[in-house]
């Protein structure tokens, strides 16, 4: 069987990002497995500008951040395939994957590095009530119809949700001459960054509904109709405010999902985040095998997603030289309430730098709050934050030495200014 | 002239056409869908039922048990999935236990295999039932099976023997001329010594063309759920509530697929073409669901769908030759266990009802099974690398949840039953079922169908006529 020191599973811009760092760390026996048939994965779909303020200080388009990074990889040579997809992940670290040149071929890593990212939430997976016709998408098979194959998904749209995905594409179908009726948020507030809030829908006049959902989608061919309500505090549609919208397109943007499935196969547990549960070098449970960009919990920036990603490559390499201490015990680190996860959800302070980084989502988006965090009981750093939101990511860094012993529970809460 | 026109590819539809095409007769198939086993046949609890439910001495009885037995030849024969993982009714309370007993002797009167576990022998067939379950009949031979495939590769293997096969055609009129009948569609005019209406939901409509009729077809809907394959175990056998006037009530069960059904409601509607779903509805199916399976998980959830039975208001299966039309045969309100019970109808309406007015002379080059297809994911990786570097399409991957590879999608194309929209695809191949419903593939998908058919991508369908996915292209300038 074929060996290799370190297999990473996607080529898009976390897969890309842990080669570099972990070549540039010494990795040089590596190998990207791309499903696609260009590197760069979903940057390469989303043509607007934005990316790269953080990374690269400048403001770059999908395809552009993702040439920035390509250029990284060859630039060193690092081996890639296409249009490759991987089939199983052996706890062994056996990776098979198969394309038509090669076949089915199996490789024996010493370490593997997960970047296959996020799938979007479906019309399947909220049960849209009503008819099932043509015509309901989801933001990102509507993107990829339009910028990479030049189709126009639809003439009158409608869009449910207010990710962002669902924002950029109002402002990229309105450009295309669609006419974007409005956005429906079943959440009292918005779950895009603001900055897509302020460019993508108000520039336009496109109307947003807050606490609104689609209550029937109508159309037994192609949509036509779709029919939207305001939803209480416990999100039911309240009756009596309905309002209908001729339309041939509903588009979704509900959320993001870590595709995770190789490695829940492997019976590796969890997060919140509904991607593996990691340490504080993203690895997982299975010495050797790391998570890192949008599989392991979804991102709002690439550029966060690069930093991840480097750093998780930077691991492995340790790894791989043996500097990455066997865990034998390690401390837990929970979402407590009004928090949604919290990565990494262990933590061992025997090989953690100086700092330990927590990365999370509030639940709701609150003022005058405090995020909170509890050691074995005791309540070790309040931190206040003016305004919180879910739809931005929050990342803290506590010194190392707050914590005493390295074992327990660390819980992470969002508290009232009271408590 | 054709000998035999059946009106309507749905289960029944495309098993008579399979069982006339053993003789020599030119048969007809009209499907007013853009695919076969379109609507009810597509949209069901996909289960063998073993017939232990059906009343005695009724047609659903007689062919849902004769059905069963064929089962796992007939899915050999046509390369279709079966599961013989038997199926539990499950009663969670003590009101319910002396119903097993009627259900138990029912079965042995319709000669089904069944008996009746104990509370304790249930949790050792079924981990997670409720543990409040008082005990279950079981019958080893029922099962589940794949209703796409089912359907469909039994009207391919009618094609491969000759059978004709019409999608997208309207019946409008059928008229009795002398000795043989003139059907009118919105396409055009066609002769036949025999019809067959086996119109699913429009039977009814069908049959009154000819003469009045005392029955009528009336539409029952019925929602469900589709839950991700995850981690096999939950359920190893169908399980079934206590049956009510209503029906066989909410079932779970694991698909051929290794996805977990669970559904379906039961309520007649005025609308044959009304499939939306409700949220009260599928929140009681999932409340009875649980009754069974508390832990089943919803989060899992990828889809929801609802299905419409053919009911018929004689409460039976009608399969006889209309009273004064010998050669034109009903074969109506087909409604559960009418799946299972198809390849059993199609033998008897074509010996016993057809073979009544038309000589059934075999034919010599009749084959009894389809060309099997390859499944990459059955083979061994040396198998597979073969078939590879054989045919590097087999190395592609297009639907990366429900693994199927561009060289499946060709193959499926390439058979005698087409493959015309993106939902024809979906049900012989899988592509876009599992839990991105396609986000990723459904382009690629889209632009397949366009090379093969020599199409615009706009005219690709996802299912009905006027079900573009694509509206318009950008840029048109630049072409």
């Amino acid at each position: 069987m074929e060996t290799k020191d370190l297999l990473i599973i996607g080529g898009g811009s976390a897969g890309m990002a842990a080669a570099v760092g972990a070549y540039d760390r010494g990795v040089k026996d590596l190998l990207i497995l791309e499903k696609g048939p260009f590197l760069g994965g979903i940057l390469n779909q989303c043509i607007h500008n934005g990316f790269g303020l953080t990374e690269f200080k400048e403001e770059l388009t999908g395809p552009e951040f993702a040439q920035r990074l390509i250029t990284q990889i060859l630039d060193r040579k690092i081996p890639y395939q296409l249009d490759t997809y991987v089939i199983s992940i052996s706890k062994e670290k056996v990776v098979t994957y198969m394309n038509g040149t090669d076949g089915v071929v199996e490789v024996q890593a010493k370490a593997i590095i997960m970047a296959a990212g996020c799938y979007e939430r479906n019309a399947g997976a909220i049960g849209i009530p009503g008819d099932r016709p043509a015509g309901i998408l989801t933001a990102g098979q509507a993107q990829l119809f339009l910028n990479e194959y030049g189709y126009l998904v639809g003439h009158r749209v409608f869009i449910l949700g207010s990710g962002d995905i669902g924002l950029i594409m109002a402002r990229r179908l309105t450009l295309e001459g669609a006419k974007v009726l409005g956005v429906a948020e079943i959440c009292p507030w918005s779950n895009g960054l603001n900055r897509n809030m302020v460019q993508c829908l108000y520039d336009y006049d496109i109307p947003l509904f807050l606490s609104h959902t689609v209550t029937k989608v109508i159309g037994r061919s192609r949509l036509e109709k779709v029919i939207i309500a305001k939803v209480d505090e416990k999100k039911n549609p309240i009756p009596g405010t309905e309002q209908e919208f001729d339309v041939d397109t509903l588009i979704l943007s509900v959320g993001l999902v870590p595709n995770n499935d190789l490695l829940d196969n492997l019976g590796i547990p969890t997060s919140r985040s509904r991607g593996a549960l990691v340490n504080e070098h993203y690895e997982t449970s299975v010495e050797g095998i790391f998570s890192c960009g949008n599989v392991l919990h979804v991102h709002d920036l690439v550029d966060n997603v690069v930093e991840e990603a480097r750093q998780a490559g930077e691991a492995a390499a340790l790894y791989l030289k043996g500097q990455l201490p066997i865990h034998k015990e390690s401390i837990a680190v929970l979402p407590g309430s009004g928090i949604g996860y919290v990565v990494p959800g262990k933590i061992d302070l025997a090989d953690c730098g100086d700092d330990l980084i927590f990365k999370f989502r509030v639940r709701q988006p609150s003022r005058n709050v405090f995020i909170q965090y509890e050691f074995n009981g005791i309540i070790i750093k309040k931190i206040f934050k003016p305004i919180i939101i879910p739809s931005e990511m929050e990342i803290e860094k506590l010194p190392k030495n707050i914590l005493n012993s390295n074992q327990g529970t660390i819980t992470v809460s969002l508290v009232d200014k009271e408590a | 002239m054709e000998d035999v026109l059946i009106i309507g590819a749905g289960a029944v539809g495309c098993f008579i056409a399979r069982s006339l095409s053993r003789y020599e007769l030119q048969v007809l198939v009209l499907e007013k869908e853009n695919d076969v086993g379109d609507v009810t046949s597509m949209a069901n609890s996909a289960i063998a039922h073993s017939g232990y439910d059906p009343e005695p001495g009724t047609n659903k009885a007689k062919f849902n048990v004769l059905g069963n037995k064929m089962m796992p030849e007939v899915c050999q024969k046509l390369d279709v999935s079966f599961g013989k993982i038997g199926t539990l009714t499950v009663a969670v309370d003590d009101d319910q236990v002396p119903l097993l007993a009627d259900l138990l002797v029912r079965a042995h009167q319709n000669g089904v295999e069944a008996k009746i576990l104990t509370p304790e022998e249930v949790k050792a067939l079924e981990p997670h039932i409720n543990p409040a379950v008082k005990g279950a009949l079981l019958c080893p031979t029922g099962g589940i099976v794949d209703p796409f495939t089912f359907t469909s590769r039994a009207m391919e293997n009618a094609c491969d023997n000759g059978v004709k096969l019409h999608l997208a055609e309207t019946v409008l009129s059928v008229a009795k001329e002398g000795d043989h009948y003139t059907v009118k569609t919105d396409r055009g005019s066609y002769e036949a010594k025999v019809v067959v209406n086996a119109a699913g939901l429009h039977a009814d409509e069908i049959a009154a063309m000819i003469e009045p009729v005392s029955w009528k077809i009336l539409p029952r809907k019925g929602e469900y759920f589709v839950l991700n394959h995850f981690a096999p175990g939950l359920v190893n056998h169908v399980l079934f509530p206590l049956p009510s006037a209503k029906g066989k009530g909410v079932l779970v069960t694991q698909t051929t697929s290794g996805n977990y059904l669970v559904g379906p409601s039961s309520e007649f509607i005025g609308d044959k073409g009304d499939l939306a779903t409700d949220v009260p509805t599928l929140e009681s199916v999932k409340a009875q669901a649980q009754s069974l399976i508390p832990s089943l998980p919803f989060g899992e959830q990828i889809r929801v769908f609802s299905g419409i039975r053919a009911t018929p208001s004689t409460h039976d299966f009608i399969i006889e030759a209309s009273p004064r039309n010998p050669d034109f045969i009903n074969v109506a309100g087909i409604e559960s266990p009418g799946l299972v019970s198809s390849p059993a109808i199609g033998e008897y309406v074509v010996k016993d009802l057809i073979g009544a007015v038309l000589p059934l002379i075999a034919k010599a080059s009749y084959k009894k099974a389809i060309k099997k297809y390859i499944r990459p994911l059955s083979l061994s990786l040396l198998e597979r690398n073969a078939l590879i570097q054989a045919n590097p399409d087999y190395g592609e991957m297009v639907c990366d949840c429900e693994k199927v590879t561009l060289g499946e999608i060709k193959e499926a194309l390439s058979r005698s039953v087409p493959c015309l929209t993106v939902k024809a695809l979906k049900k012989r191949t899988r592509v876009g079922f599992g839990k991105c419903q396609g986000g990723f593939c459904q382009p690629k998908v889209v632009r397949l169908l366009a090379d093969y058919y020599h199409i615009s991508p706009l005219e690709v369908l996802y299912d009905k006529s006027g079900s573009a996915i694509i509206l318009d292209e950008i840029k048109k300038e630049a072409k």
